[in-house]
């Protein structure tokens, strides 16, 4: 995209102003009672007909989650949140749909005013060629899948978790929970017992997925917490990119959403997960907004397998989140790219963790943390060599950028390298938009807002080119609405 | 905390129940710092602070009070490195004025005559601190009055024990530069055997002074040294410090230093040498209080054997110090299959204009030099020799202190002779 024409978008955004996704679709839900107990992970079980194995994972997963405590190592402050009170199963009365025609229109608006393109005829206009599977996830149960025969042919198998259970249950057996065990952590284990839906992938042997996948999450129902589970499996050979974006309904209440996602990549297997976030972020007095507690973590099982997380937060209240790679296999590679951009009363503690355990293991990572008004913004990340991972090697890069004197910005990394010939370099810079630059584009009569965003899409243009093209253009505009009144 | 260290914690409790009639200073501060110590003990890998360095090994000796036998200890000045100014020298913590030359034109003083316990007593977050501010029963006092530029001061600690009688000591320590006051302070800890050296040095730098303190670290391999140091900065006052880490079974020096002028400037530089099975630990806060300072660190582990050397260092700019410049640079060298380097460098920043870095490496020699040496035949224990040195020398050259460089430089010198790399 031309840069003029991506000013006069940016710009044309700004001046929409607020939170434009802030609507409520007004669909009827089935809730299940408030709070958590085996009878409720008993009733979610039955709800998506899960077979018995699972139904005792679950359980088991409850019972460990009961011995953990909450985490409070990371830098955020919350209420205490009280997980009696809220409903763990959402989901739209009608039956799954059979197609397109049969969902719920009321769903399909809603799609349409977030500009997801869900039937063909609304596939990204412009992008040649391009098609984009969308799984969306509407609450809890997914309800629509498009492109289904596209990529049957190809034998990727994408459908939602809940049906692959029912379908691929010796798939799903097999490797979930086995990169994010059960147990793993507090929110981990939650999700463990109570998750009610999310994607599945599986791209068999030397398949090149034909098309980027995505799935939209929506939060909807009042209270209802997001527990969303996601598998992705490259097995040899094969290559996926998956696209996760979210926005959510404006509301009082903070919510709380403790996703899952597991990803396994096999000899020379190759998987790109991007995310855009941006979840209600609460108002500009911190009130309300999402509570994000997410485990991402990859698994580089492979020989060469590559993993690469890249991720666009602007969104939720209290971002608490860490895609990880663990790199097993010879000579795999981890990435991470990451924007994480906090305003008004917004806090992130974001980074990634990543596990060198086989020889010739590479990684890098690339992080640009933006805070405003009254946020704090906090990377912290791993990089751990194990002794037997000689010839690893890390570069990782974390810039921070402040607007404002009310903000923080913070940065803390951990190295941790057992084998000689490993190398590990680390660089961190903390400024804020520099005066010359601003002088720049106010002098060619850009307003300071405007300039603002010009010189932070600058900042995060490393990032950005590591997105597909359209999440890309969505990311720049997403900044620039989340920066909104952060300046003069 | 494990039950073998709570026991030594309870043992050090006690020292102090049976102590306390005797020792100087604030008997309110001393309550203060014994009930913090009880209620906390020793922190453990739990505790964030600690999580790279576990204290454990601490239980592996049962620690007493010294006899005031410290002859063994005293025998060991002959191999300080010799100079003429004056000198402080301690020997298993106690003060020694037969043995010492006291300055002339500023005032010194042992603490167990003028003891103050003003600074960071019952800090919480400096355990090591508050185990001294229990125990300290002796230490130096150095006060240099206005103007005054008080030339070089060497403070030599020795240290001796044995695996059956492992005695502990914990010298408390107080530099006081008045405005435009200057001090090189030289700062020299060997020893011989099984000890535990936890000294705390507090430092208050008037404004304009400047304190130039160079230390070398060379306890015995099987002692234990816990240092402390807080530093507060007035106005564009300057705190230089060059440190070298070459002994000890288990080392954890903290720095803790307050910019609390505006424009006052501090830069730590430090390298450790280990080798062996042993632990050393480099925990530095720095935190910038007022505007317009800077701060400077430089870190370099060069670790062999199975060492694990560990470097925190934390800059936290406060929402009132902006133009602040904080930078912070970590390097690490492992020169074996089996050492290991953990580094935390950590940035907390609540000011907007302001320009903090940190930068880290890890890694080997890089062979590529060492193939450049050893084509132009240089053996490849001298050419590492050369590589390694070289590597350090980017710190200890720029010592502005031609004396103390040297102790720095025959330090590393007689280190690497020593040991077969």
């Amino acid at each position: 995209m031309p840069a003029v024409a991506e000013t006069i978008e940016t710009v044309s955004a700004v001046t929409e102003g607020g939170y434009k996704w802030g609507f409520e679709t007004e669909i009827e839900t089935e809730l299940a009672p408030k709070g958590l107990s085996e009878e409720t992970i008993r009733l979610i079980s039955a709800r998506k007909e899960e077979p018995e194995w699972l139904l005792a994972w679950r359980l088991k997963a409850f019972a460990a989650w009961q011995t953990m405590t909450e985490p409070h190592w990371a830098r955020v402050a919350h209420p205490p949140i009280d997980y009696q009170d809220i409903h763990y199963y959402a989901a739209p009365r009608k039956k799954t749909p059979k197609s397109l025609a049969e969902v719920d229109p009321e769903l399909l608006r809603t799609y349409e005013k977030l500009g997801i393109p869900l039937s063909e005829r609304a596939a990204l206009a412009g992008v040649e060629g391009g098609q984009v599977a969308v799984d969306a996830v509407f609450d809890s149960v997914s309800v629509a899948t498009t492109f289904r025969e596209t990529l049957a042919k190809a034998g990727v198998i994408f459908c939602p978790i809940s049906e692959a259970v029912r379908e691929h249950p010796e798939l799903v057996r097999r490797y979930l929970g086995s990169v994010v065990p059960a147990g793993d952590n507090f929110f981990a284990a939650l999700n463990s017992a109570v998750f009610t839906d999310g994607s599945f992938v599986f791209v068999p042997r030397g398949v090149r997925c034909p098309m980027e996948l995505s799935t939209y999450f929506r939060i909807n129902a009042r209270s209802t917490g997001q527990f969303e589970r996601t598998l992705i499996i490259a097995e040899d050979n094969a290559y996926v990119s998956y696209l996760e974006g979210c926005t959510a309904p404006m509301r009082d209440e903070n919510q709380l959403h403790a996703a899952v996602v597991e990803l396994v990549a096999l000899n020379e297997a190759e998987i790109k997960y991007s995310t855009v976030q941006n979840w209600y972020p609460g108002d500009a007095e911190g009130r309300g907004g999402i509570y994000n507690f997410v485990t991402k973590r990859g698994a580089c099982r492979g020989r060469r397998s590559k993993i690469s997380w890249t991720q666009v937060e602007t969104g939720s209240a209290i971002t608490w989140k860490y895609p990880s790679c663990i790199l097993q296999g010879e000579g795999s590679h981890g990435a991470f790219y990451s924007v994480a951009v906090t305003n008004n009363h917004q806090q992130a503690d974001t980074g990634t963790k990543m596990i060198h355990i086989g020889a010739n293991t590479s990684s890098t990572i690339v992080s640009k943390g933006i805070s405003a008004g009254r946020s704090n913004n906090t990377y912290r990340g791993l990089v751990r060599i194990m002794p037997k991972a000689a010839n690893a090697r890390n570069f990782t890069q974390c810039d921070s950028l402040l607007i404002g004197d009310k903000c923080g910005a913070h940065t803390v990394p951990y190295i941790e390298s057992r084998n000689a010939t490993a190398r590990v370099e680390h660089e961190a810079t903390t400024s804020k938009i520099a005066e010359d630059q601003l002088f720049y584009c106010r002098s060619r009569g850009l307003s300071e807002e405007d300039s603002v965003n010009l010189i932070v899409n600058g900042f995060c243009r490393e990032v950005f080119k590591e997105l597909p093209m359209e999440f890309a253009v969505e990311a720049q505009k997403l900044l620039a609405v989340s920066l909104e009144g952060s300046v003069g | 905390m494990s039950a073998a260290l709570q026991e030594v914690a309870e043992g050090f409790s006690a020292r102090f129940r049976k102590l306390a009639p005797r020792l100087p200073g604030s008997a309110e501060a001393r309550q203060r710092a014994a009930s913090a110590f009880r209620a906390r003990g020793f922190p453990d890998t739990r505790d964030e602070a600690f999580r790279f360095t576990n204290l454990r090994p601490l239980a592996d000796v049962s620690f007493a009070e010294p006899d005031g036998a410290d002859e063994a200890a005293l025998a060991l000045l002959a191999r300080v490195p010799a100079n003429e100014g004056p000198r402080l020298v301690f020997a298993n913590g106690r003060f020694r004025a037969e043995r010492s030359r006291l300055p002339e034109g500023f005032h010194v003083a042992s603490f167990a005559d003028e003891p103050m316990l003003d600074g960071a007593v019952a800090d919480e977050s400096a355990p090591l601190t508050v185990l001294n501010t229990m125990l300290a029963e002796d230490g130096a006092v150095i006060s240099v009055p206005e103007g005054v530029d008080a030339g070089t001061l060497v403070l030599v600690s020795l240290g001796a024990g044995e695996a059956g009688r492992a005695v502990d000591f914990h010298p408390r320590h107080r530099v006081i530069l008045a405005a435009g006051a200057r001090l090189a302070l030289i700062e020299i800890a060997l020893g011989e055997g099984v000890y535990l050296h936890n000294p705390v040095m507090e430092a208050t730098l008037g404004v304009e002074s400047r304190l130039l303190h160079v230390k070398l670290q060379n306890e015995s391999t099987r002692a234990f040294h816990l240092s402390s140091l807080h530093v507060g900065l007035d106005a564009r006052a300057t705190y230089e410090g060059f440190s070298l880490v070459s002994g000890a079974r288990l080392a954890r020096s903290e720095i803790h230093a307050d910019i609390e002028g505006a424009g006052a400037m501090l830069a730590m530089n430090v390298a450790q040498l280990l080798d062996g099975e042993r632990h050393a630990d480099i925990t530095a806060v720095i935190r910038h209080l007022a505007p317009g300072g800077s701060s400077r660190q430089a870190v370099k582990n060069v670790l062999t054997g199975r060492a694990q050397g560990v470097f925190q260092g934390k800059i936290a700019v406060d929402r009132v110090a902006q133009k602040t410049d904080g930078y912070q640079m970590n390097q690490a060298l492992l020169l074996s299959d089996e050492a290991q380097v953990n580094s935390k460098p950590e940035l907390e920043i609540f000011a907007d204009d302001v320009k903090c870095s940190h930068g880290a490496t890890v890694g080997a020699l890089d062979p590529e030099q060492l193939f450049y040496l050893r084509s132009r035949g240089v053996p490849g224990r001298e050419a590492r020799a050369i590589l390694v040195r070289a590597f350090l020398a980017e710190m200890i050259e720029t010592i502005p202190h031609e004396w103390g460089r040297s102790v720095l430089e025959n330090a590393v010198d007689s280190w690497w002779k020593d040991r077969p790399v």
